[in-house]
């Protein structure tokens, strides 16, 4: 995909980004400033319950910002997947009367959810110094585990956006999946209040709760606690499996993607 | 292949079309489970095949629904054809209509990159030619607007400007000139113009044959997704013409049918079968200057072998005069002659529509009628220049 990325093809990518990221807030007052008033008042309430009112966490060093990072993370997943969904079918108009290539269309919907992120980064970046969390060496892996992210979700967004043109009801689908992906990754809990560990091994299978946790313990809370597929496996091969998920998502939505892409024009 | 533009060999396409178009996974499931056919096979287009020169013009025109949009896709790489190949020599511009991916809620100079984007240009390029982009609209005061609040018209001026500097041999547009005002018109066939000495390669889909014939050097002409013609604009103008008659005649020969004349006579020879021909085929739509051949075929009662036969017509025009009335009375048939066939080498009538009475009666009585049908038959006749009076005749000036 990256062969491909021709002049003319970055150039139509930016603008699509750009076009993207001033209709988002457009007619709001503060506009732009949404993109980063939305985090941190998440951040606010998250502390406000879990650390001051709740007092929960497991002993977990700083919580509030272990929640807000896992929160971003699957904001970040729900995001980039839900706005690929409808993106081909958003820009039919496009698709039927100019000859573009397909996946920029995908690609820009996901380069906007890779911006979001970036900027619900700063909030959890402030909230790390205001939690006074000390970064150690792991967290040179957090870009990797955010690539896996990225490479998982842009394999759904694929796979999405192309079967959506032929099934409509995919909205509904997604929807109560991710709902159902929600409560089964370790997003508002910590891992310690499963009881069995082979519930958390099978929990620590799906790509999104091994990479949260991972990124946990990369960058916010370096401690034994925080329980990660390498702890879960003590080092056994089995780890491996959420990448080979990942790898596995990613070229089937690739494929089908392409399978489809020229017929998008007359069934949309 | 060198100063072959785009070649188009045997194209097909086929749509499949659910009877029901919602779309879901529960129909999918259910037709899946029962292998029902869910769907209908559309042919949009047959067996296209053609050849576009490098720096010709080329037009391409049909009824609506006729398949030249989708055949415009097609060339564009918008759709893949079903069938047969497309090769094309050079670089094609992306967009088939104007103002594609147009947002209302963006600016003037906002859709201008975006556009601009999508023809391949990069901010930069962009910037360099805004001025002349904005300067040939004529949009100088509009531009920091948001585009709906733009009139149409000015929305395609601005889509137009942006759409010439593609940097493209060959060109495609779909119904362009239908909008605009006329001094905005002239400027886009200056263009062309300019555009043809260049040496580019443009390919136009339209309803005007006035474009058609202003602009374009040779024409396809298609209809219901089948070729029916390639060749030069004036007869293309003619044949498209006729086409869009044909389809208005179907519904006046429903109504006529039942608007026949009487018909009586002793009944000894019948007329089987009356025939207005073009050049071989039945048909009802002619021009000025075709061949026309009227075609009466008779079925004979036993017993009546060597009476002699005579055929009369009268040609009868809107106005119910009867233009002209031969009879092969000079000319005899001989008995049990199965068929008659009157020819007018190029038919003098003006347009309009016209009724034939057909007269089968014995020579030496005249009175007797075998068969006589009233204002039986029924055809048109269509000009691609002007005319006046009832006939048009074959004179010469001199001076």
């Amino acid at each position: 995909m990256i062969r491909v990325l021709t002049k003319q093809n970055r150039a139509l990518l930016a603008e699509l980004v750009r076009t993207d990221f001033k209709l988002r807030y457009q007619g709001s007052m503060l506009g732009y400033a949404w993109s980063l008033l939305r985090p941190l008042m998440m951040f606010g309430i998250l502390y406000t319950i879990f650390a001051l009112v709740l007092k929960s966490g497991g002993g977990i060093p700083h919580f509030p910002v272990y929640l807000l990072l896992g929160i971003v993370m699957w904001t970040f997943f729900t995001d980039m997947t839900t706005q690929s969904l409808g993106s081909i079918v958003g820009r039919g108009e496009l698709i039927r009367k100019i000859r573009i290539p397909r996946w920029i269309i995908v690609f820009s919907s996901s380069i906007s959810a890779v911006i979001n992120l970036a900027l619900n980064m700063i909030i959890v970046a402030i909230a790390m110094v205001l939690s006074g969390v000390t970064l150690h060496a792991s967290a040179i892996f957090f870009p990797l585990i955010i690539l896996e992210v990225y490479f998982f979700s842009l394999g759904i967004s694929l796979f999405l956006s192309a079967a959506f043109v032929k099934f409509r009801d995919l909205t509904y689908i997604w929807e109560v999946i991710l709902q159902a992906g929600f409560y089964v990754t370790p997003i508002l809990y910590t891992m310690s209040i499963i009881p069995k560990v082979i519930l958390q091994k099978l929990m620590l299978m799906n790509p999104m709760a091994q990479a949260i946790q991972d990124a946990r313990y990369a960058i916010v809370t370096h401690d034994h606690r925080v329980v990660t597929i390498y702890r879960v496996f003590n080092g056994g091969w089995y780890m491996v499996v959420p990448f080979l998920i990942v790898v596995l998502v990613l070229t089937i939505g690739i494929l089908y993607f392409k399978s489809q892409a020229s017929s998008f024009a007359e069934n949309i | 292949m060198d100063n072959v533009a785009i070649k188009v060999e045997h194209v097909g396409k086929d749509f499949r079309l659910p009877h029901d178009k919602s779309s879901s996974i529960k129909n999918s499931l259910i037709n899946g489970l029962r292998r029902r056919g869910g769907y209908e096979i559309q042919h949009a287009l047959h067996d296209i095949s053609f050849e576009v020169k490098r720096g010709e013009f080329f037009g391409i025109v049909g009824k609506n629904g006729g398949g030249k949009s989708t055949l415009l896709k097609i060339i564009s790489g918008i759709y893949t054809p079903s069938k047969g190949s497309v090769n094309i020599n050079g670089k094609l511009t992306p967009f088939i209509e104007l103002g594609v991916g147009f947002n209302p809620e963006l600016t003037g100079r906002e859709n201008v990159f975006l556009n601009g984007s999508l023809l391949g240009f990069s901010r930069n390029e962009m910037a360099v030619m805004y001025s002349d982009i904005v300067k040939f609209a004529e949009l100088e005061d509009f531009m920091d607007q948001k585009l709906k609040n733009y009139s149409s018209g000015m929305q395609v001026r601005l889509a137009f400007s942006i759409a010439i500097r593609a940097q493209s041999d060959i060109l495609v547009m779909d119904e362009v000139l239908a909008v605009g005002d006329a001094a905005f018109q002239k400027k886009c066939f200056d263009v062309f113009r300019e555009l043809k000495r260049q040496n580019r390669t443009i390919i136009l889909v339209t309803h005007d044959m006035g474009n058609v014939e202003r602009f374009c050097d040779r024409v396809l002409v298609i209809d219901r997704g089948k070729q029916l013609a390639l060749t030069d604009p004036a007869e293309a103008a003619s044949i498209y013409a006729r086409l869009n008659i044909d389809g208005a005649q179907i519904k006046i020969n429903d109504q006529k049918r039942q608007l026949h004349g009487a018909r009586y006579g002793s009944g000894e020879v019948k007329v089987k079968r009356v025939r207005t021909v073009l050049q071989g085929e039945e048909a009802d739509v002619f021009s000025v200057g075709d061949e026309f051949s009227f075609e009466v075929e008779l079925e004979y009662e036993k017993g009546c072998d060597n009476t002699l036969v005579a055929c009369g017509l009268a040609f009868f025009n809107e106005d119910n005069i009867n233009v002209f009335g031969p009879n092969n009375e000079e000319n005899m048939v001989e008995a049990r002659s199965r068929k008659i066939t009157y020819t007018l080498p190029k038919l003098p009538l003006t347009p309009g529509e016209y009724a034939v009475t057909v007269a089968i009666y014995n020579k030496d009585k005249t009175d007797i009628y075998f068969d006589l049908l009233e204002k039986w038959t029924h055809f048109s006749v269509i000009a691609d220049h002007v005319t006046h009076g009832v006939v048009e005749l074959d004179g010469v000036w001199t001076t």
